[in-house]
């Protein structure tokens, strides 16, 4: 396969959109014209220099490029974590670059999920308890049987009582993405999910998102450095100096390598 | 490495500044205690050699009784000065009326109220100003049966310049007068407790009831002759009820009576000085603990890059030392508003002090910087030892935490021993008989705070039950945020743990003052109750007895159907100066409930007679006397007498009302000059009441209670002091704040991440405030389980020790719930800050800090 051309994924059944199809059924977040510039005058630097991009819902989008690319920055502002200089961001339909701080908590509570590179559970609590933290924070009640669903899905029917000092790292970042989860966010960012752990539990973590966007159709965007992790997205967008660079759809480990190589060549 | 530790004080500047006044507050205290008893010292002593400055010597009544309220009532005749004046050696003379006597020349204001506690008559002789210690300030001297000069310091308070009518009750008789001026006394315009009125030798006389007499002489020596010349030729002229002393002497010990009174004030303030300071302590030490821990991976760099150990324990301690050398400079300066406050405190409650500028004394400054340095020095010795056993290693590892101390494992083993071993020292501190009493100072003194530090090392283990119980209204009414904070109480039970004792420090004694006040608050007025039955009560005010006149007056108002008086005052009885009654044997059975011992009945009163007395069985027992065996006496006016005992009864320790040693009436009026009743109770209908409280409130010096109230009133005074101390223990309580106020800012800094964390899967600001803000709650709450639990536990074995003496446990509802309430507040106090801190945190930044 080369590097450069287009390549087709459609032998795989499980990817459900063709690379390439520009009608995208409906896009959860959107971002116009980014622009984020860090510091003032001389010293300013633009961390993106006017991105656009559309986050298909259903669809597992990882962000790539290298260190000082812009990729956790784009994240941070899609997931309205960081404000943009310059430019606009819908979630769900929602405009969030004027929202205040009450407004945007109310939109992580509905609408985002997050994952960590360092896990974050609370250490005090149970992982049933670090599960249903958003839901209780946003001062429901977890559903039962959706909650049940939840942790056998994430396989940790078994390790409910423990606490995230007893857990191994893999099953602390399944007790994180169930946590992402449990609020059926509209969209679920992860932040190198694998990068804290070793290549056969990120497997088993990979595994366990994609499975979740196929069966719970969980629209995700993940930002990471792994080309494995990349490899199970539908689609991967490349980052270069504050600019999409390039947009893959779903592509093998090693074109992924080859993309990023050129990518930061450049 | 020197540089290194000052510069990380420079960084964490918040955190060097809140720890600083855990100490400050302490040192404050201490050097204010210094600083007021100096300033109290400097302001008398000058009194003592200022004003007798033209004096060489005094003749005088000869002073038997201390604390007599009657005085010798020794006079001079004027015959007595003229033959002094004739000495050869003498150069001048003046006689001047100024009794010992308390209370002779009320000034009143126009409130009709009385302007000092107690009051001073005297006279002045212009002609002889140089031997009087009343300085003219303003206006000029009086003269004549009209004119007064009072004292400055009133004049101020009560708002009256010279060309005013002030109403003065001379011995109980009112009468206005004209200011002609003010005078101050020495060098101070007032003598704080007590106002001064002074008028012209034969109008002073005549008020005080001393025609044709002096209460004392001063004299100038001849030029050429000395005041031991004088004293040695006056002497053969004095009755064996005066004396002459040379004024050297005499303001030598009139200092050195001030010097002690002093000294025990000194103590009762440095005692909670040092409570302050101890509190400071454990703030410290935690504070740097936490500090310590959070900067393991700074220490570790350092090591790496070749830092010794010696070098990492040095800067540690270098910081403590800075802290406490700072603190303490500020500590000292602020010992300077302390001094005043407390001379404030003092003035609030009836215990005014004479006004002079602040001594600052050079001990003042050493003591006070040495303890502050020393006690953060001391304090920051552990967190500085954990500090070196961080291996360097440490610097490359994600989330490295310090090593357990080695001791860590054995800390609740040595908390079990530590407190058994005080609780031990407690028990025969209290119980053990045959203990002196310096012994079981050191002992219960030693005991309890061995107690707090038992405690404090069990505290890791008790903060999770505890936590559990206190938590709950947290995770009730505080949601998510709520039970966060729960469980974020327990997450590092010996920091929450030292964080609370600080504040169970304080609480376990203002619960000791509360729980013990309500005690004998309780055990007062059953005493009382127990003792006499009257419809009316008349006492004195401030526990001074009133004019013995004031009492007949109240009895021969109409429709007073039965009336008794109780003499009070000092005398020396079998060599010791004590309380003695004179009781009226044919009336004072009918108010007074005498719960006789063998051998004596009611029908003892009657053998009384001149000669006889009645002693408590207490006074009996300690001094193995029974009846029949005599007793010495001698009354201030310096007579002697023996009496019998005729009767024993048994009198509660806790407010006898009557002395341990009680006469006849008529033979108390015999040996006591100026008689003066302590209490004269009354048996009449409400109608004669209002009289007997209209006529009461025009004597100055009495106090009008019913026989319903008088249980109640009698306890009123006690309500002053335990509101001193409450202010006193408070001081410690905000220190304790301080120590909250850090710990919770050090943990919303260490768990930035997780709030970030937090913040981002949904938790809004207000959410992160409440978190904070139970947690603060929680541990305040647990220091308030500790100190309360542990207050009321040695006020019961307090109070089980004294059982005998009519003490009762009893726990006051409200001062509880107030210290509880009290520590919710300090909770939510402390964490005001923090939280605001919390909600604040930049959640991208948050996430991404280290």
């Amino acid at each position: 396969m080369s590097t450069n051309a287009p390549v087709s994924a459609t032998t795989d059944p499980r990817a459900p959109y063709e690379r390439g199809d520009t009608k995208t059924p409906h896009a959860v977040v959107t971002a116009r014209d980014l622009v984020r510039r860090y510091g003032e005058g001389d010293t300013a630097v633009d961390a993106l220099r006017g991105v656009s991009v559309d986050i298909a819902e259903g669809r597992l989008t990882a962000v790539m490029g290298p260190s000082g690319s812009g990729k956790s920055t784009l994240m941070h502002i899609l997931a309205g974590l960081d404000k943009p200089t310059a430019g606009e961001v819908t979630v769900a339909g929602i405009d969030v670059t004027n929202l205040g701080d009450d407004d945007l908590t109310k939109l992580r509570r509905d609408h985002i999920g997050f994952i960590f590179q360092f896990f974050n559970l609370l250490p005090m609590l149970t992982a049933a308890e670090n599960i249903a933290l958003p839901l209780k924070l946003a001062g429901g009640k977890p559903d039962p049987q959706w909650l049940e669903e939840l942790i056998d899905t994430v396989g940790l029917s078994d390790r409910l009582t423990h606490r995230p000092s007893e857990l191994s790292g893999g099953q602390q970042q399944r007790v994180a993405v169930a946590r992402a989860l449990v609020s059926r966010p509209s969209v679920m960012f992860a932040d190198e999910p694998t990068g804290n752990l070793d290549s056969t539990t990120s497997g088993e973590i990979l595994a366990l998102m994609r499975d979740s966007v196929d069966t719970l159709g969980q629209t995700t965007v993940m930002v990471t450095h792994d080309a494995h992790a990349a490899a199970i997205a539908d689609r991967v967008l490349f980052l270069a100096d504050g600019h999409i660079v390039e947009d893959l759809g779903r592509s093998s480990a090693h074109e992924i390598l080859e993309t990023l190589e050129q990518v930061s060549g450049r | 490495m020197i540089g290194v530790a000052l510069k990380g004080l420079a960084a964490r500047k918040l955190r060097a500044v809140l720890t600083a006044f855990a100490v400050v507050i302490g040192v404050a205290m201490v050097a204010g205690t210094f600083m007021l008893t100096d300033t109290l010292q400097k302001s008398f002593s000058g009194l003592f050699t200022e004003s007798t400055s033209n004096t060489d010597a005094v003749v005088r009544g000869k002073e038997v009784v201390k604390n007599s309220t009657s005085g010798s009532g020794a006079t001079i005749p004027a015959t007595l000065l003229t033959k002094v004046r004739a000495l050869p050696e003498v150069g001048s003379a003046a006689g001047e009326v100024n009794p010992a006597e308390a209370n002779v020349a009320d000034i009143y204001g126009r409130d009709g109220k009385k302007a000092a506690r107690e009051s001073v008559g005297a006279s002045v002789d212009p002609a002889n100003a140089k031997f009087s210690p009343l300085r003219l300030k303003t206006g000029a001297w009086p003269n004549g049966p009209g004119e007064v000069v009072i004292d400055a310091g009133t004049a101020t308070k009560k708002h009256y310049k010279v060309g005013d009518s002030v109403v003065i009750g001379t011995l109980g008789k009112k009468h206005p007068y004209k200011v002609t001026g003010t005078v101050s006394f020495g060098t101070v315009d007032s003598l704080g407790l007590a106002s001064i009125a002074a008028w012209d030798v034969k109008t002073a006389q005549t008020l005080l009831h001393r025609e044709g007499r002096y209460d004392s002489v001063s004299i100038a020596a001849k030029k050429g002759s000395s005041p031991a010349a004088v004293v040695r030729a006056v002497k053969p002229l004095l009755g064996s009820n005066l004396e002459v002393k040379d004024a050297k002497t005499q303001a030598k010990d009139d200092a050195d009576n001030l010097n002690e009174g002093l000294r025990i004030i000194k103590l009762f303030l440095l005692g909670f000085g040092f409570i302050a300071l101890l509190v400071g302590a454990f703030v410290i030490f935690n504070t740097m603990s936490i500090t310590v821990a959070q900067r393991t991976r700074e220490y570790a760099t350092l090591r790496t890059l070749g830092a010794s150990r010696k070098q990492v324990l040095r800067s540690v301690k270098l910081e403590g030392l800075v802290i406490g050398f700072v603190a303490s400079v500020i500590g000292l300066v602020f010992g300077i508003g302390i001094a005043k406050g407390l001379i404030a405190l003092f003035g609030a409650t009836g215990l005014e002090l004479p006004k002079a500028s602040t001594v600052i004394a050079t001990h003042t400054i050493v003591y006070s910087l040495l303890l502050g340095t020393g006690i953060t020095l001391l304090a920051s010795i552990i967190p500085a030892r954990r500090a070196t056993r961080v291996p360097p290693i440490a610097a490359v590892r994600e989330g490295a935490v310090l090593p357990q101390s080695r001791l860590a494992g054995h800390s609740a083993n040595a908390g079990i021993g530590v407190t058994v071993a005080s609780l031990a020292a407690i028990a025969l501190g209290i119980f053990a008989s045959g203990v002196s009493g310096g012994a079981v100072a050191l002992l219960l003194g030693g005991g309890v705070l061995g107690l707090f530090a038992g405690i404090a090392l069990l505290a890791p283990r008790l903060v999770k039950p505890l936590a559990r119980v206190v938590g709950l209204p947290a995770r009730r009414t505080g949601g998510v945020a709520g039970e966060i904070a729960s469980a974020n109480s327990v997450r590092n039970p010996g920091r929450t743990a030292s964080t609370a004792a600080a504040l169970m420090i304080g609480l376990t004694l203002v619960t000791v003052v509360a729980v013990l006040g309500s005690g004998l608050r309780v055990s007062t007025q059953n005493a009382v109750k127990d003792q006499i039955t009257a419809y009316y009560v008349v006492d004195g005010k401030q526990d001074l007895p009133f004019r013995a006149a004031e009492g007949d007056e109240l009895e021969a108002i109409s429709c007073v159907k039965a009336a008794t008086h109780v003499r009070s005052d000092r005398a020396i009885v079998q060599g010791k100066e004590n309380q003695v009654s004179g009781i009226d044997p044919a009336t004072i059975a009918r108010f007074y409930h005498f719960d006789w011992k063998k051998g004596s009945s009611n029908a003892t009163l009657a053998q009384l007679g001149t000669d006889g007395a009645l002693v408590t069985k207490g006074y009996a027992e300690n001094e193995h006397l029974k009846l029949g065996d005599s007793l010495a006496i001698r009354t201030p006016s310096g007579a002697k007498a023996t009496l019998r005992i005729r009767g024993i009864y048994d009198a509660p320790a806790s407010k006898p009302l009557l002395g341990e040693i009680a006469v006849s009436q008529a033979s108390f009026d015999k040996g006591f000059t100026q008689p003066k009743n302590g209490l004269t109770l009354l048996n009449a209908d409400a109608a004669a009441g209002a009289t007997i409280k209209s006529t009461t409130s025009g004597f100055g010096d009495a106090t009008f209670h019913t026989g319903a109230a008088y249980p109640k009133d009698a306890t009123k005074d006690m309500a002053t002091f335990l509101a001193m101390l409450y202010v006193l223990l408070g001081f410690s309580v905000i220190v304790s704040l301080f120590g909250m106020v850090n710990t919770m800012v050090l943990s919303v800094f260490e768990r930035t991440r997780e709030i970030g964390m937090l913040r981002t899967i949904g938790m809004t600001r207000r959410q992160a405030r409440r978190m904070i803000r139970h947690e603060s709650i929680i541990t305040a709450l647990i220091g308030a389980a500790l100190g309360l639990g542990l207050g009321v536990f040695l006020s019961a074995l307090v109070t089980q020790a004294t059982k005998d003496s009519g003490m009762v446990l009893s726990i006051p509802a409200v001062p509880l719930v107030a210290f509880t309430l009290i520590a919710v507040l300090a909770g939510i106090g402390a964490a005001i800050m923090p939280a605001r801190r919390a909600s604040r945190l930049n959640v991208l930044a948050a996430l991404q800090y280290e």
